[in-house]
């Protein structure tokens, strides 16, 4: 579809509340959020943030995520370890969440943030709705990764009986926490907009 | 193609772009429940919902109070062999307070309690004179921006399918016993659910827009 964009007219859109301003503009006159025209150096804080949140899987996944003390024996559980225990204690569907919510969509949005922004320099496709959709979902899901940081401070919290058992976090609560979130803000600045223009065509 | 070429004086006020694509469109009355969506992507570009900004505000104070109440009263208490152990929603963020790991006890109580705290304040900020048919109070643009960008960091519903997880991860261990915090804390997902129905950004952006 050849739509006419606000770039093509030689104006700018604002992204937070959708005005239409002149391009020589550098903030919205009316929600005062800032006015940028559809680039790919955007691309850049993508890949900052997409490769701190990888580094930070990394110990997320290595190092333990709980301490348990049972009548002085300590177990260490990681994030993987945690699911799996779930699962042989029968508990099949929240071992699943959890499996799903500290696994799954972890790595999914590091797959999907990275193929959406290698495959904005190629602008071969018809229309980017799926590209779209993709981003929304990302932008959708990737907060309830955070689930299992909750689960550790409120287990932590809660099971301090002392000698009978008590649990304590473990470093990878906050690797897994900061992965979370530097993802989240990998995602955020995703600029949808070069979905459609992309970074060859985005002079004209 | 080529578009036309707008003037440095012309009105631009009757243009939307959309926010995820960029595409002009040229922004018409709809009527009360009508949606507009992009020609091209799809994104709902307008959605007015006129005459809700007082449904908001009274979910907002709702949804204050609640949280106020979840903070003060105890939220989960666990008994075994005789010994029992109770937490507030305070000691849940304080669980990670010792050594490095401070700054995630900071970050946790920020997700769960202040920002949603923040959120409603600055849509009570916001709405109040709109509600009354009075222009926006000074900065309302700015709270009500921060209000939409601090939204995917506010977790209080992430936080109590948390607890779900948690009480099932406990369940064999120890009784678990739910404190009033938990039920304030199950309400105020639903209020928040049932605020976020009422909320137009697009209605509300063009009532802090009328001077």
């Amino acid at each position: 579809m050849n739509a006419l964009t606000a770039t093509d007219a030689g104006l700018v859109g604002c992204t937070r509340c959708g005005l239409v301003w002149h391009q020589d503009e550098s903030h919205c006159g009316r929600c005062g959020a800032h006015l940028h025209v559809v680039n790919s150096h955007g691309l850049q804080a993508v890949w900052a943030w997409w490769i701190a949140g990888l580094v930070f899987y990394i110990p997320a996944n290595l190092l333990p995520m709980l301490v348990t003390t049972t009548l002085g024996h300590a177990q260490k559980n990681t994030i993987v370890g945690g699911a799996i225990e779930l699962w042989k204690h029968h508990n099949y569907g929240v071992a699943l969440i959890v499996f799903g919510a500290s696994i799954m969509i972890p790595i999914g949005k590091f797959i999907a943030v990275a193929y959406l922004a290698i495959t904005v320099g190629n602008e071969n496709r018809r229309g980017g709705a799926p590209h779209l959709h993709m981003l929304e979902v990302v932008e959708f899901i990737g907060r309830w990764s955070m689930i299992d940081v909750f689960v550790v401070a409120i287990l932590s919290a809660l099971v301090q009986l002392g000698f009978v058992a008590s649990i304590h976090p473990g470093p990878a609560a906050a690797s897994f926490a900061l992965s979370v979130a530097f993802t989240m803000l990998s995602a955020q600045s995703f600029d949808p907009r070069l979905i459609w223009r992309g970074i060859n065509r985005e002079k004209r | 193609m080529t578009g036309p070429v707008f003037q440095q004086d012309q009105d631009l006020s009757g243009l939307i772009a959309c926010p995820r694509c960029d595409v002009l469109h040229r922004a018409e009355e709809l009527a009360d429940g009508q949606r507009a969506r992009c020609a091209r992507c799809g994104t709902v570009l307008m959605w007015p919902r006129e005459g809700a900004f007082l449904h908001v505000v009274a979910f907002s104070f709702t949804g204050m109070i609640l949280m106020i109440g979840a903070i003060f009263f105890p939220f989960l208490e666990i008994a075994a062999r005789g010994l029992s152990h109770k937490s507030s929603i305070f000691g849940v963020a304080m669980a990670f307070s010792d050594g490095f790991l401070a700054p995630l006890a900071f970050a946790v109580l920020t997700m769960i309690v202040a920002l949603p705290i923040f959120r409603f304040a600055a849509l009570i900020y916001t709405l109040w004179p709109l509600a009354n048919g009075r222009p926006a109070y000074r900065h309302a643009a700015t709270a009500f921006r921060l209000v939409q960008e601090l939204q995917p960091w506010a977790m209080a519903e992430i936080f109590i399918i948390g607890t779900a997880v948690a009480l099932v991860k406990i369940g064999g261990l120890a009784t678990v016993s739910l404190g009033p915090a938990f039920w304030a804390f199950c309400v105020l997902i639903i209020v928040i659910a049932l605020k976020n129905s009422f909320v137009s950004d697009w209605t509300i952006w063009k009532a802090i827009g009328q001077k």
